[in-house]
């Protein structure tokens, strides 16, 4: 069970973004997806999403093309939480993150409205449920939008297939306290639940706390690919993203980097 | 902040309750009163040819039939319009179906009865019926077909395309009111303005079926559409087969107001406020927007028509400029009271 690229390149206004990507993820575990601002890292998620299809190369889930699986049955498999997104006319918190069920109308569970009532108290917004979601502000709009991801996956698949939460930068613009509540929550799904997580991060400090593996992008192409303190080495931070710095070990041993 | 709001149930029965009384109150007015009590009478069967019978059955029935089937396929429209351009502002003449469909009648009106002078072509014949229905199909799938991208339908694309082919379509009635005689000219504007005057019982028939499944094939796309309010990309990862919905979208509004468009002429502003309306009090979901839409635009068509039908007396006033007169007012009262939230 893997969600996989092999060779796959994008190109956009006559611009190559992806030059031949191949990275294989497997469920069950947190993929950081890290790199400077025009690495790619987007663009690789919305293949990854099938939002996107690549102009050369395959995305492959458990081995067959994405785009053949058809958007309501990967919609059953993997949920995605956009960067950012308005959201049309008043609809509230809840609203929204019941848009998430979308995919299961057809089949609903015995409790959907309690699906998304616990997505919501999951990302520390059920309070926030009645109200509109346009008044929010970005960082509880992006909580629901978590929750909605959330919602869309919440039970495991019949036959047991993996679940997916592809997210990017789901942490942007979230304060302190939930950005830790977050990636912590992610993690969880990841290990607890055996679902595939993989989201694009800024801060490398998060994403050696919180995350298995981490994949590098650099100039539209994967740098380096493996478990997160490997790839996050002091000399290729210096290297990719020019800036020098410290390693150091927290309390309980985590890795970190104070930057110069 | 929250939102107060009725429940889904309690607003479509609020809608259907101002639809009767919409209904009782343009069925008692008008240029040949009926009385309250006998009306009762007569819908609940005590047969007898008063001559309120037959005015009631021949001529005011079609036309509140017609105003029922042209507020709700306007309202409907509307919602479908702005559900799918996720925009308030949208309303069905922004995909080209009214200045299809004006040209058509214009062109109808002035060169038809140059070509073909044995033919009536006022509002309400089948010529001009058939060709205005034609006319808005025609400019609606050209404005659709413009808007074909690699990637689908672009809904930005086809705002533009509508802006500039609704500019070259009233460009063309400018020149027919140009070349157009006094009478023709008359009978273009009384077009534009919308009347119910023309409700014969096979077109009601015909509108109201078709009317009547473009309500209910709309039905069907509700919660596509409150997904499609999250952006098209978002509304694509959760399954929604968005080319589908456009595509549905356009047809269903096309057909509506096509018909509803070619049997009373341009009736403005219903499927503008309709919607709205239903989003302020009832909220945002498709499934209580779609079907309250159709009921508060059928019960704004027959209030104005009442009031059209009596203010002048005997002359009719026409029934856009009444629902311009009476919707743009409520409207704004519904702004005030709901200020915060718009």
């Amino acid at each position: 069970m893997t969600l996989q690229c092999v060779d796959a390149r994008v190109s956009a206004g006559g611009r190559e973004l992806l030059h031949g990507i191949t990275a294989t993820l497997r469920p069950g575990r947190f993929t950081a997806i890290l790199g400077p601002n025009g690495a790619g890292k987007s663009t690789l998620l919305s293949l990854l999403s099938a939002q996107r299809r690549p102009d050369a190369g395959q995305v492959l889930l458990d081995g067959q093309p994405v785009q053949a699986l058809g958007a309501h049955a990967l919609a059953l498999r993997r949920a995605v939480m956009p960067q950012e997104s308005a959201v049309a006319f008043d609809f509230t918190a809840r609203e929204v993150a019941e848009l998430g069920r979308y995919p299961h109308r057809k089949q609903p569970t015995a409790d959907e409205a309690g699906i998304v009532e616990q997505a919501l108290a999951a990302t520390d917004v059920a309070a926030l449920a009645p109200r509109i979601f346009n008044t929010l502000s970005g960082g509880e709009k992006a909580r629901v939008h978590l929750a909605r991801a959330l919602a869309q996956v919440w039970a495991p698949l019949p036959g047991g297939a993996a679940r997916w939460l592809l997210l990017d930068e789901p942490t942007a613009a979230l304060d302190l306290a939930h950005q830790h509540q977050a990636l912590r929550l992610l993690r969880g799904w990841a290990h607890g639940q055996g679902v595939g997580v993989a989201a694009v991060l800024h801060d490398l400090n998060l994403a050696l706390r919180y995350a298995d593996d981490a994949l590098l992008l650099a100039h539209g192409e994967a740098a380096s690919h493996g478990p997160v303190a490997e790839v996050l080495t002091a000399e290729r931070i210096a290297r990719i993203w020019g800036i020098g710095c410290t390693p150091v070990r927290t309390g309980d041993g985590v890795l970190q980097y104070f930057f110069n | 902040m929250t939102a107060p709001r009725l429940a889904p149930r309690t607003a479509l029965v609020l809608g259907l309750a101002l639809v009767l009384l919409a209904f009782m109150a343009g069925a008692a007015s008008g240029a040949y009163p009926i009385a309250p009590a006998e009306l009762l009478r007569m819908l609940t069967g005590g047969v007898q040819d008063t001559p309120a019978q037959l005015v009631f059955l021949n001529i005011r029935l079609p036309r509140l039939l017609l105003g029922v089937a042209a507020g709700a396929g306007l309202g409907v429209a509307g919602a479908l319009m702005q559900g799918l351009f996720r925009n308030p502002l949208a309303d069905p003449g922004l995909i080209g179906i009214s200045s299809g469909a004006a040209l058509a009648a214009g062109v109808v009106i002035v060169l038809g009865t140059q070509w073909f002078p044995a033919l009536p072509h006022t509002l309400g014949s089948w010529t001009l019926m058939l060709a205005a229905f034609a006319g808005g199909l025609s400019v609606t799938l050209l404005i659709y077909l413009f808007a074909q991208g690699p990637s689908g339908t672009h809904i930005g694309l086809m705002l533009l395309a509508g802006v500039a082919v609704n500019a070259v379509a009233a460009a063309g009635l400018g020149y027919l009111n140009f070349i157009a005689t006094d009478e023709q000219l008359r009978n273009i504007q009384f077009w534009l303005l919308g009347s119910l005057g023309g409700a014969r019982w096979s077109a009601v028939a015909l509108v109201a079926a078709l009317v009547a499944v473009a309500c209910t094939a709309a039905l069907a796309w509700a919660r596509p559409l409150n997904a499609i309010a999250l952006g098209e990309a978002q509304a694509a990862l959760l399954g929604v087969n968005v080319e589908r919905v456009k595509r549905a979208a356009v047809v269903i509004t096309a057909l509506a107001v096509g018909a509803v468009t070619a049997t009373t002429g341009i009736i403005g502003f219903v499927g503008l406020i309709a919607p709205h309306w239903v989003r302020l009090v009832a909220g945002p979901d498709h499934r209580v927007v779609l079907p309250g839409a159709a009921l508060l635009g059928a019960a704004l068509v027959l209030a104005a028509d009442a009031v059209a039908r009596t203010v002048a007396q005997p002359a009719e006033l026409p029934l856009g400029v009444l629902t311009a007169f009476i919707g743009g007012p409520m409207f704004l009262l519904m702004l005030r009271r709901f200020r915060s939230r718009v």
